[in-house]
């Protein structure tokens, strides 16, 4: 038996599955506000109960960064670890791993100011699109068909104030069936495929209502699935791909607090069981 | 229990527990349960969703 503790903002489908689970095969199980818990330089091990092993599952990307290097600083295991976190949630930073470790990823193009945003549009050409450096459910991706349309979205990341607003993520369209696969990987496991539909936008989100369908885990999925993981750092991880139709299987993104409600619809296996089991073989023994 | 914003009666399942979000049925406000006795709940609004929440 293993002390699981799973660190929450917001209390999902996935986190409550998560804590049944690990209730149902008898761990010590407890859930843990991250909202309400209070960290400091000073802190030690033996002022909380962080367990053996910690799942972060915080619905906000910054808080459980941040929450994870505080639990790593006190050498406490965290799923994900703060590295691995760290890069898949900055697109710019995922699309470089996965570039360097020779994992196939969609042509990307980055800038740092408005100008040069227009200027790589203008030389790479139309259709691209545009994604928020950090950010998910699909929110803020954006299909620039011409300039007219770029231009539009430019001039609102310019009124807008948020720093990560002044750095542009511009994609290739990938030429590809009106869906994606969404792929579960737990250590060197993938446990779960699925394909997620369109429902009539170019946005696959399960989040904006794409239908999840099972999606066989064939050799090819499986291999570039778990050298994605790797690139990244490995951990629990939802790997999201594509299928273009020259260059086959490319992986757009990395998922670091994945949820698997829509998958765990369709999976043969269990999804938590298999996450819970993972944490275990990495809890402090 | 009532909603704190328009004073309807909030139906909060037996097994809602700390975290999760309740929505009243008819002003549309979120709550977050941060106390659960029994039948009994504390509630506080729920956080706006955030630019950087999700996966």
């Amino acid at each position: 038996m293993s002390k699981i503790r799973i660190v929450f903002d917001r209390v999902r489908a996935e986190e409550k599955m998560l804590k049944e689970k690990a209730i149902e095969l008898g761990h010590d199980t407890k859930m843990i506000d991250a909202k309400i818990t209070r960290l400091s330089t000073e802190s030690k091990r033996s002022d909380f109960d962080f367990g053996d092993v910690v799942l972060e599952r915080c619905v906000s990307y910054f808080r459980g960064l941040h929450f994870t290097a505080c639990l790593e600083f006190l050498d406490i295991p965290v799923i994900n670890k703060f590295e691995v976190a760290n890069i898949c949630g900055n697109k710019i930073v995922t699309s470089l791993m996965l570039k360097k470790h020779n994992v196939p990823t969609p042509r990307t193009y980055f800038s740092f100011s408005s100008e040069t945003a227009l200027e790589n549009l203008e030389k790479v050409g139309y259709p691209m699109v545009i994604k928020p450096v950090v950010g998910s459910w699909g929110r803020g991706v954006v299909l620039l068909k011409d300039r007219d349309t770029a231009d539009a979205i430019i001039e609102v990341r310019e009124l807008s104030d948020g720093p990560l607003d002044r750095i542009y993520y511009l994609q290739e369209l990938v030429k590809r069936p009106s869906r994606d696969i969404r792929v579960i990987v737990v250590g060197d496991q993938v446990v779960a495929a699925m394909y997620r539909t369109s429902s009539g936008s170019f946005k696959t989100n399960i989040a904006l209502g794409a239908e999840p369908i099972a999606c066989e885990i064939t050799k090819e999925l499986e291999d570039i699935s778990l050298r994605a993981s790797k690139a990244v750092g490995g951990g629990i991880l939802g790997v999201d791909l594509m299928e273009d139709e020259t260059r086959g299987l490319v992986v757009h993104e990395i998922n670091n607090t994945v949820e698997f409600k829509g998958l765990s619809r369709v999976s043969k296996k269990n999804i938590p069981k298999e996450m819970i089991d993972f944490a275990v073989k990495s809890a402090i023994k | 229990m009532n909603c704190p914003e328009c004073d309807a009666t909030l139906k909060i399942p037996d097994d809602a527990g700390v975290g999760e979000i309740i929505s009243c049925p008819d002003c549309g406000a979120d709550f977050e349960i941060v106390q659960k006795n029994g039948s009994t709940c504390q509630l506080k609004h729920a956080e706006k969703v955030g630019e950087d929440w999700g996966e």
